[in-house]
């Protein structure tokens, strides 16, 4: 069974959490250090994530750019709003498929939980519009845009 | 059908409207078949079908003076699919941060040593 929940609030969020075997600090510093989120933050295999620029304090610019080695590629943009080392980041990101999506809303925490962690995300659902256009690119492979989107978009 | 997924998310959220659904893909029923369970008027009902159909996930028939309902396949789908997609990318990545952390635990251990 997968540790990890997505559920849907209201008409407009939908929460993720996921259980991680390692310290908050630990699961706290794979979302915001540059060369740990290039570890991860992947989607499909055969995607890497060759830029990753993440100026984690509050008003900090963050630019994740994504390429299958194959000339396609697409990127994100954000902002951090606020920091709490180990709890708690909010940020605001966007997706560009060139095009920019409006602006999502993300709160991510991180709670001791038993040996681990407890990783809560709070996104806003993206307007219906952004969420037919990340249905309508790069689909081929089911997640071309994979966290990001998730991470951001909603 | 010109179904929106936010449409489809808000008509979700009322449990009277899930509850109908749920009654509703046990099959067609009319709007005095789908009151029945409900303490609600059939105005009320409607007006919770006509949220249901404005966002695609149910479609009605007219059938003498009666519209029975039924579930739209499409509308349904569509809501499936975007969250289906997204759990998808998640869980991959998540996978790949669970190495990761063993990767830096494994290390700290190392350092202690």
């Amino acid at each position: 069974m997968s540790k990890m929940t997505l559920t849907t609030e209201g008409d407009s969020h939908v929460i993720v959490t996921r259980h991680f075997a390692a310290s908050p600090e630990a699961v706290y510093r794979a979302h915001i250090d540059p060369k740990l989120i290039q570890q991860w933050m992947l989607g499909p295999e055969g995607w890497t994530m060759p830029v990753c620029i993440n100026d984690a304090r509050p008003g900090g610019q963050i630019r994740y750019e994504w390429s299958n080695g194959k000339g396609q590629g697409f990127y994100l943009t954000g902002e951090f709003l606020e920091l709490e080392p180990y709890r708690r980041i909010v940020h605001v990101e966007r997706m560009h498929l060139p095009d920019p999506t409006p602006d999502n809303h993300i709160e991510t925490t991180f709670e001791a939980n038993g040996s681990g962690t407890l990783m809560t995300m709070r996104m806003t659902l993206p307007d219906a519009k952004t969420r037919e256009m990340m249905l309508a690119t790069g689909m081929e492979s089911g997640m071309e845009a994979s966290y990001v989107r998730l991470e951001g978009l909603l | 059908m010109q179904a929106t997924l936010d449409a489809a998310f808000a008509a979700l959220a009322d449990p009277t409207r899930r509850a109908i659904l749920a009654r509703l893909a046990a099959g067609e029923a009319t709007v005095m078949e789908l009151a029945e369970p409900f303490a609600m008027t059939q105005p009320a009902i409607s007006q919770h079908l006509k949220v249901l159909e404005v966002a695609g996930l149910i479609q009605s028939r007219i059938h003498g003076t009666k519209r029975p309902r039924r579930l739209s396949k499409a509308g349904i789908d569509a809501m499936d699919q975007w969250l289906a997609m997204l759990r998808k990318a998640l869980e991959a990545n998540y996978d790949q941060l669970d190495q990761v952390l063993a990767n830096i635990e494994g290390k700290k251990r190392g350092e202690k040593r």
